[in-house]
């Protein structure tokens, strides 16, 4: 029973991780039709930066403010210099060619600055220590990530429903000309998504490096997560990245701990369900 | 657009249009027919069979070919490849995947008649994206037309064709086998009442009135619809 | 006008001949190359024509058929497990190896296609990078069955015949040998392939699968033909450098691979066949010059597919093409002026 509790609560943990992550992609993708594979660079990238701060200036609150200020700077240059050039209806299978060419050299730089070992972070002083959760013992921090995530979840929420930029997001996602028709510049749009998409893929860089190390290569094990939970919520949807989310937190978790050879292996199967019912994910648009 | 108790039949070898102001769910009404729609009520019937749970594919392989009234076409290919690829799967080799398919002399011959017989033979090995738009329109339906269809599905054949090009187009349509039925979407009413046996007019998704091109031109709710709205 | 065309066709024709005596040479060529070489340029080689196979199969789906997978790497790697299990637990004669290759990745891509295949567009490509990624977590991890991140190693070179009348590959120019005989069958099979009625119906569900729909195709099964011979032709591929190293090596399943061959195809060009055995020979070779000079021979490799895609879309063989269409029209403004 204490396992079982402490694994739910992990899959929490991990599941808020994934949705930090899958609503920048799932934005990225609802409004610019770019699936953005450099994602886990950016989470990875974003982590590093935030390794550095907290061992130079032993300060971790900074940290979480200035990687993904940080990186969402880097997304405004990629995309006004790179992505830009891409727009267009024949153009997204380079739109995707090219994040997949950043992705190749942000591994490459990475390991090249920051080496190839594992390295830990340690969690802020005010969160280290445990607290007792249902009669088991609990990682404070890890506790404050899932209200992080919740609490993540509502502000996107509220600024996407409620908000005039969330509108105008929201019609961009249903039909971009339109929007541009109606005297918006198209651009600030995308490139605003583009920056806010990979900073948060930062900020869960940094909130996850004290669960889930740092190490080159989890670029891409966060990506595919990341791909598996919108493929299973459905693209361009908050809702369904937020459920695709939990389920797949919560399938790795416990594989990890039940069944450690085989969790991708079930991951895929959740996947592979969820496609045979329904093509286009959870949430999903038909024909998205 | 919708398409509310629409209750249609269409004999064998009849040519049937299709007409209706904007908006009246006339191409809708094609897409249920075709498949590209499936019907929340109501079944569709091809001679005895019930055909409204199959996907397009197979209804088209049950002989009814459509063109669309936008230029649906392989724009990176020739005129030839085109055509090639309509004729290839009527004759069964599109899955033939180690001879070449231009040692195929059958369908060699069969893609070049029918570009002949529809005058584009000048520019077999034009990518279609390079043709004007009236040649485009006239691949668009030499597409349907190398399926061999029972059933022909013409959703506005003459749209934006001049009228040198609309003659030529109808004068193809009226020249075609009379066992094959023929149902037309057309604007242009020289066009219906030299093509069509029979007018169906659609209006808001319904029937309003149904019958031979005197019958209809005579209909008061016809007129009414067509002058109220003009 | 009729003067031009002729001219043309006199131009092209010249063209065709002169082709025929390059692949004459290139030929020739071939054959000698490893009396020509060094060893290590032997090896570099039988890499590209191994990875100019695993190129082309890719083309097959991402060129000629227009599904985007990020996961081939998937049906590379299975092939390499399969023949490093069946070669040391079993044989390693060609007769037995080859059909189990074959078959198993035959089998894989149809179990991955069947799903991967009801999605489109960039689902496709999720859930073919997923599908890749599964199974490179399960050589990882099943290490009693699979050798964990050492792989499987000890995987003798491939033999044929029986009894007195065997023959085992295992001089390195010997299995050059067999590797181009690999190299050019299957290029030969492709080659049949894009050219038949079945290659157009690929183009065609390329172009516009919604008409190809219209005019009776079953576009399901024509994809997932299309996935299964590409899978079947990566397998031998990864079946080849497994056999090549004496070692399968989950790398081969690695996203890197999968991303690697795209990359070869891509500079290369897609849809032709030409291309994706540039792209695979320039992309392999390219790091061994490189890394003379820089350790940061993967940025520079990114910085190329990344100019590519920016500026040359069409790959090398669009550059090609471009540059010839040049020279043609500089053929007709000189016929106009004389």
């Amino acid at each position: 029973m204490e396992t079982f509790i402490i694994q739910l609560l992990n899959g929490l943990v991990f599941s808020m991780l994934l949705f930090t992550m899958a609503a920048g992609l799932s934005l990225i993708f609802g409004q610019m039709d770019v699936i953005n594979l450099a994602h886990g660079s950016f989470y990875l990238l974003g982590g590093y930066i935030g390794l550095t701060m907290v061992r130079r200036l032993n300060n971790f609150w900074l940290a979480l403010v200035v990687a993904p200020l940080l990186v969402g700077a880097l997304g405004l240059v990629l995309e006004y210099f790179f992505l830009r050039r891409l727009y267009g209806r024949h153009r997204h299978l380079d739109q995707v060619l090219f994040t997949f060419g950043l992705a190749l050299i942000a591994a490459d730089l990475i390991r090249w600055y920051w080496g190839a070992y594992v390295e830990s972070v340690p969690p802020p002083d005010l969160l280290s220590g445990q607290v007792p959760v249902f009669a088991v013992q609990f990682p404070i921090y890890r506790l404050s990530l899932i209200g992080v995530g919740v609490a993540l979840a509502l502000f996107l929420w509220l600024l996407i429903e409620r908000t005039r930029i969330g509108a105008i997001i929201r019609a961009g996602v249903a039909d971009a000309e339109m929007v541009s028709a109606l005297g918006i510049d198209v651009h600030k749009v995308f490139a605003g998504v583009f920056a806010l998409g990979v900073a948060l893929a930062a900020l869960a860089g940094v909130l996850g490096s004290p669960v889930l190390n740092l190490y080159p290569g989890l670029d891409f094990e966060i990506l595919i997560l990341t791909l598996v939970v919108v493929v299973v919520g459905g693209l361009g949807t908050l809702k369904g990245a937020f459920f695709g989310s939990l389920l797949i937190g919560m399938a790795d978790t416990f594989g990890k701990a039940f069944l450690p050879e085989f969790t991708l292996f079930l991951i895929f199967a959740v996947m592979a369900v969820v496609l045979l019912l329904r093509p286009s994910g959870l949430f999903g648009l038909e024909g998205a | 657009m919708a398409v509310n108790n629409v209750s249609i039949s269409v004999e064998p070898g009849e040519r049937r249009a299709i007409i209706g102001p904007n908006g009246a769910g006339k191409t809708t009404f094609f897409n249920l027919l075709s498949g590209e729609l499936a019907p929340l009520s109501g079944r569709i019937f091809l001679d005895e069979q019930d055909i409204t749970p199959l996907p397009v594919h197979e209804r088209a392989r049950l002989g009814i070919g459509r063109t669309f009234q936008r230029n649906n076409l392989f724009l990176g290919l020739t005129v030839y490849e085109n055509v090639q690829l309509a004729v290839q799967q009527r004759l069964g080799l599109a899955s033939r995947w180690l001879r070449p398919a231009r040692t195929f002399e059958a369908l060699r011959q069969e893609v070049l008649e029918l570009l002949r017989a529809l005058g584009l033979e000048e520019r077999l090995f034009e990518p279609a994206s390079s043709l004007s738009y009236g040649e485009q329109r006239q691949l668009e339906i030499a597409l349907a037309l190398a399926m061999k269809p029972r059933v022909l599905l013409l959703d506005e054949p003459t749209a934006g064709m001049s009228p040198a090009e609309t003659t030529a187009m109808v004068e193809m349509i009226a020249s075609l086998p009379r066992d094959v039925t023929l149902l037309i979407i057309e604007h242009d009413m020289d066009v219906v009442f030299s093509l069509a046996d029979r007018i169906t007019v659609l209006h808001y998704g319904e029937v309003i009135a149904d019958g031979t091109p005197e019958e209809v031109k005579g209909n008061p709710r016809v007129l009414e619809v067509y002058l109220g709205e003009a | 006008m009729a003067a031009i065309a002729s001219r043309l066709a006199r131009v092209r024709l010249q063209f065709a001949q002169r082709r025929t005596w390059a692949l004459l040479l290139l030929a020739v060529v071939a054959v000698l190359y490893p009396y020509l070489v060094r060893p290590y340029h032997l090896s570099l080689a039988i890499e590209v024509l191994i990875f100019a196979i695993f190129a082309m199969s890719l083309d097959i789906l991402l060129g000629y058929t227009g599904l985007v997978s990020f996961g081939h790497a998937a049906f590379f790697g299975l092939g390499a497990y399969l023949v490093a299990y069946t070669t040391i637990g079993l044989t390693n004669n060609l007769a037995v190896t080859l059909p189990v290759v074959v078959v198993g990745t035959a089998l894989a891509a149809l179990v991955a296609g069947f799903f991967a295949i009801r999605t489109s567009g960039i689902y496709f490509l999720m859930v073919t990078l997923a599908f890749a990624q599964m199974l490179f977590s399960i050589a990882i991890r099943w290490s009693s069955v699979t050798g964990g991140s050492d792989g499987l190693s000890g995987v003798s070179r491939p033999a044929i015949g029986v009894g007195p009348l065997s023959y085992t590959f295992d001089s390195r120019t010997s299995f050059y040998y067999l590797v181009l005989a690999f190299f050019l069958l299957s290029w030969w099979v492709l080659r049949r392939i894009v050219d038949s009625p079945f290659g157009w119906t690929l183009r065609g569900i390329r172009e516009n699968e919604q008409r190809m729909l219209a005019l009776g195709y079953n576009t399901f099964r024509y994809k997932m033909a299309a996935f299964v011979i590409a899978g079947v032709f990566a397998g031998i591929a990864g079946m080849l450098l497994a056999q090549f190293f004496r070692h399968a090596a989950p790398e081969n399943l690695y996203w890197t691979t999968s991303g690697q061959v795209m990359i070869m195809l891509i500079v290369g060009g897609t849809g032709t066949l030409t291309g994706p055995i540039l792209g695979a020979a320039v992309i392999r070779l390219l790091p061994n010059y490189l890394s003379t000079y820089t350790d940061r021979w993967q940025t520079v490799l990114g910085l190329t597919f990344i100019l590519f895609v920016l500026f040359a879309p069409q790959g090398i063989m669009g550059l090609i093409q471009r540059f010839r269409q040049r020279g043609e029209r500089r053929e007709h403004s000189e016929n106009r002026t004389s």
